[in-house]
């Protein structure tokens, strides 16, 4: 049971992790990411590594995403001054 | 074409050496030596009921103090990129959030931040330390930021307190040197009951002072994107 469920999850990261370098929009990407991350984290703590998990869930699926969203929408901003200018 | 065949040859490789690690790695049925002394002496020796808060905070508290002063070149180096276009920014006018964040939000931050400060409290006893319950407090502020898209945080504040808590963290590792063992050693303090709060002598100080710093390191790094967005 403990390994079906560990290499579900661990198949789902690599098809998010395929998904976030094929994807044709980069938001498809970043999200795919947060999700590899996210999964990680339920890993760590069936691996029993509470520690790692939290940190994981914390800035592996939240803020790293959060922060590669804020400098997306920086490039297209950026992309866009230079059309008008 | 070549280019694909070198890259799979290369991936092939590269998974060829992690093959015999996978293959011949049987689990361990039995503690490494240093695992074992950080184990069974680390609960008398430092008293923290989560040995591993007491392996990263004291063992290994070189290694933490590396890793908060790379959070902060990170910090620095990010602060220092975003402020260049810092007036142009003012004029790009941004959309109010919906009442439903902003009511979510009024109620979920102080949850929120709650629960960051209780994982760093609580690091010598939980799950969790300075690290997690910084960036769990950062969330709360992104929360906050994306609700109410024109606060203004005092980046004043948030340096001093950066700053200071990375001075306490360096003074009480030093005070170490004379009071106790060495370097960043936790019997500064009684080590005081197992498994109470105040207990692991140093530990709740030293991680509460890691965990603010980190959360103002990461709210100053979200800030800094936000404004500039």
């Amino acid at each position: 049971m403990y390994i079906i469920i560990i290499s579900v999850l661990g198949i789902t990261m690599i098809t998010a992790a395929f998904t976030a370098i094929y994807a044709r929009k980069l938001v498809t990407s970043i999200i795919a990411a947060g999700v590899i991350g996210l999964f990680a984290s339920i890993i760590y703590l069936l691996l029993a590594a509470p520690d790692v998990a939290m940190t994981e869930a914390a800035i592996g699926s939240a803020l790293t995403t959060v922060v590669f969203l804020y400098a997306l929408n920086k490039i297209y901003r950026f992309n866009e001054g230079e059309k008008n200018d | 074409m070549i280019k694909r065949f070198v890259t799979f040859l290369l991936i092939l490789l590269v998974g060829f050496f992690f093959v015999s690690y996978v293959v011949k790695v049987k689990p361990a049925d039995k503690l490494p030596s240093l695992a074992n002394d950080y184990v069974n002496k680390g609960i008398d020796d430092v008293g923290s009921a989560n040995i591993v808060t007491a392996v990263v905070v004291t063992f290994r508290g070189l290694d933490t103090l590396g890793e908060v002063s790379v959070l902060f070149i990170a910090t620095a180096g990010v602060g220092f990129l975003m402020r260049i276009e810092d007036k142009k920014s003012k004029l790009i006018k941004k959309r109010p959030a919906s009442e439903l964040l902003r009511t979510g939000t009024n109620f979920l931050m102080p949850l929120i931040f709650l629960f960051g400060i209780y994982i760093f409290l609580h690091g010598h006893l939980t799950p969790g330390g300075g690290f997690q319950g910084g960036v769990v407090i950062a969330t709360g502020v992104l929360l906050l930021l994306l609700a109410f898209t024109s606060s203004d945080i005092n980046h004043t504040l948030l340096n001093i307190t950066e700053s200071f808590s990375g001075a306490f963290y360096v003074t009480i590792g030093a005070l170490g040197l004379f009071l106790a063992a060495g370097f960043l050693d936790n019997r500064i303090l009684p080590v005081g009951h197992f498994g109470k709060l105040l207990s692991a002598g140093a530990i709740p100080v030293i991680y509460s002072l890691i965990g603010i710093k980190v959360g103002s390191e990461l709210v100053g790094i979200l800030d800094s994107l936000h404004k500039d967005e």
